[in-house]
This record gives C-alpha cells, sequence and structure tokens, in this order.
C-alpha cells in the first residue's frame, strides 16, 4: 500500500510539477494577422489567436500586422503594424479586483480599453512612452509613438 | 528649368502632408459605447505638469523632451491614423448572469435558457475563453461568502465542462459579498445578489 502510495505521489507529483514552473498567463490572443510575435529572455515565439501571454512577453508587430488580446481583467488592446510593447507588470487579484497593469509602448500604434484593474482602483493601469506616462482613470483611446532611440 | 522650381514646392508639400497625417507622438481619448467617458492623465518624461484627457476625442501631442500640446482630432482623423489599430481590438467581454435556487447549486428555471445562450457566445467568439464570477448575498461572514462565491463558481465551471467546453479555458473566480446587485444592509438574504455572472470573452 505504502508504495502504492509513493508511487500515486510521485505521478502526481509530475503531473503538477510543469504547471507550477509554468507562469501565469495574464491574457489571450483574440485575433492576429500578418507577422506577430511575442519576445521574453531572447526567445521569440510567433503568435496566433488562443496563445496566451506571460507578464515581461514584449509583442512586436511588423508591416500590415496586428494583434488584438484580451487580459485577464478584462481590459483590452490591440497593436497596429511595426509595433513593439512591453507588458513589463500585471498583478490581478479577481476577488478583489486591486491589481497594477503597467506596460510600455516602444513604438508604433496602440488601441486600449481599461477593465476592472481600473474600475477599482483608478490610475493604476499606466502606459508608458518615450514621450510621456499615461495613467488611466478608466477609458477607451488610442496612442501612437514614435521609435525609442 | 522649369523643372528645377516645382522642386521645393514639392518637397515642402511631402512635409505639410507628414506633419498634418504623423504627429509621430499623440494620445487621442476615444467616446466609448455607453456614452461614458473616462480620463488619461499625460505626464511628460521629462517633468512639469500633467494634462489630463477627459472629453471624447481630447488629444494631446507630446514630443521627447517637451510639453504635451493639444491637437484638434475628431472621428474621421483618428479613423485615419488609427484604423488599422482600431479595426484590430478584440471583441468585447460579454456578461451572463445565472441565478441558483436557495440552498442548491442547481439553476433557477428563468436561468436555464441563459445558460444555452453562454454556448451560442462560445460558438461566435475566436478562440473563447471565460471567466466564471461567483457572487453571495450579505449573509454570513466575508470569508465564509468568498468560499461560497467559489464553489458556486466551480459548480458551473463543471457545468460548463460537463457540456464539452475545455476546462483550460475557464477561470473561476469568488467575488463573494463585494460586488451585490442589489445593495443591502450586512446580513440580509437577497437572490437577486446569489448569482454566479459568466464573462465570455
Amino acid at each position: 500500500m505504502n508504495r502504492i502510495g509513493g508511487l500515486a505521489l510521485l505521478l502526481l507529483s509530475a503531473i503538477w510539477m510543469p504547471a507550477a514552473a509554468q507562469e501565469a498567463s495574464i491574457g489571450k490572443v483574440k485575433n492576429a494577422s500578418g507577422a506577430v510575435f511575442a519576445e521574453r529572455d531572447g526567445v521569440r515565439r510567433a503568435l496566433q489567436p488562443g496563445d496566451n501571454l506571460t507578464q515581461n512577453d514584449t509583442i512586436v508587430t511588423q508591416a500590415n500586422s496586428a494583434v488584438g488580446i484580451t487580459f485577464a481583467d478584462n481590459s483590452m488592446m490591440s497593436l497596429g503594424s511595426d509595433s513593439v510593447l512591453a507588458l513589463d507588470r500585471f498583478q490581478f487579484d479577481s476577488t478583489t479586483n486591486e491589481g497594477r497593469f503597467s506596460s510600455r509602448l516602444l513604438k508604433g500604434t496602440l488601441a486600449v480599453k481599461s477593465g476592472k484593474i481600473v474600475q477599482q482602483t483608478p490610475e493604476a493601469m499606466t502606459i508608458g512612452t518615450k514621450a510621456a506616462l499615461l495613467g488611466v482613470r478608466g477609458t477607451e483611446f488610442v496612442v501612437r509613438a514614435e521609435e525609442s532611440q | 528649368m522649369k523643372a528645377l522650381k516645382l522642386i521645393p514646392i514639392l518637397a515642402l508639400g511631402v512635409f505639410l502632408t507628414a506633419c498634418e497625417s504623423l504627429k509621430p507622438n499623440v494620445v487621442v481619448v476615444l467616446p466609448e459605447q455607453n456614452g461614458h467617458v473616462g480620463a488619461v492623465v499625460v505626464t511628460p518624461a521629462v517633468g512639469g505638469s500633467a494634462t489630463v484627457l477627459d472629453k471624447p476625442y481630447a488629444a494631446v501631442h507630446a514630443d521627447a523632451g517637451g510639453k504635451p500640446e493639444a491637437v484638434a482630432m475628431d472621428q474621421a482623423k483618428v479613423d485615419k491614423v488609427f484604423g488599422q489599430v482600431l479595426a484590430a481590438r478584440p471583441i468585447p467581454p460579454k456578461s451572463f448572469l445565472l441565478y441558483f435556487q436557495e440552498g442548491s447549486d442547481e439553476l433557477t428555471a428563468e436561468s436555464k435558457p441563459i445558460f444555452e445562450q453562454v454556448f451560442a457566445e462560445i460558438a461566435r467568439r475566436p478562440a473563447a475563453d471565460m471567466v466564471v464570477i461567483g457572487h453571495t448575498d450579505r449573509v454570513g461572514n466575508l470569508l465564509d461568502n468568498d468560499n461560497l462565491a467559489l464553489k458556486r463558481a466551480g459548480s458551473m465551471r463543471d457545468a460548463l465542462v460537463r457540456r464539452g467546453v475545455a476546462a483550460d479555458v475557464i477561470a473561476i473566480a469568488g467575488r463573494g459579498e463585494r460586488e451585490p446587485l442589489v445593495a443591502t444592509a450586512d446580513g440580509i438574504a437577497e437572490s437577486r445578489n446569489r448569482r454566479v455572472e459568466i464573462s465570455v470573452r
């Protein structure tokens, strides 16, 4: 019995380990056209609808490309062609709706609709550009940024 | 000789067009579907006072190293400059409210057809995922209600999975008594607050 119990525990931990090692999904790609990638620790992966994103992913689109993402707090972003968006920090407590969402638009065009994080805590969502920091109090808006030098 | 004279005029034309359509750094607040307009606070990277944009199509042009300047924007200009990125916006999440028979995880008769509508919504969306959020009334303490809310959400997730929705596209959350549909004093039983919200996105 003990041996079987031990084996079961081993099997369980084998199932659990990869899940524990994976970082939590902060959002999902809903649409992607053209060449769209996520970069993380120097590794680039092509993005398709249904793919999950995690904190510290940088989203990159090439010419004639676009991507739409819905985040865990129901905030939404889309990126147009030749754009780079760094998802620096995303924390969301689905019980209290408290959280932080910080990203940087390094270049390109971005459309944003804020979600529950901002509804709970105005300005807890920020978008940095080379020129300015945008604090979101709850709205839909668009941004274009020139390329960072 | 004639061709030479034309060159500066052509160059000026290109320059003006570039300025008109290509302010390199610009932020524009859009009107929302429900008429509500929030605000974006623009703080220059070089420091200095922040500009609050809180009207539809309020916009600033912010150059690195400069103070944000107001820019006149309207729907036509936004469509011209941002048309491509706006077309890529995801479909906004849609919420469904389901109510439970008292003291059970069985849906009320009225809520059963709503549950069916959820499947139609999932089918309509590319790469659909959903969050199932449990809510309680204000009978009992906060912690117990958090647990009850999560239990209600879990039972609806199980129902979705039994009907063929992949478990890995369903997240559950329990909001407890924090978000009542009908405001009540603490300790009051209110059936309209004993609900689960399924947000399909």
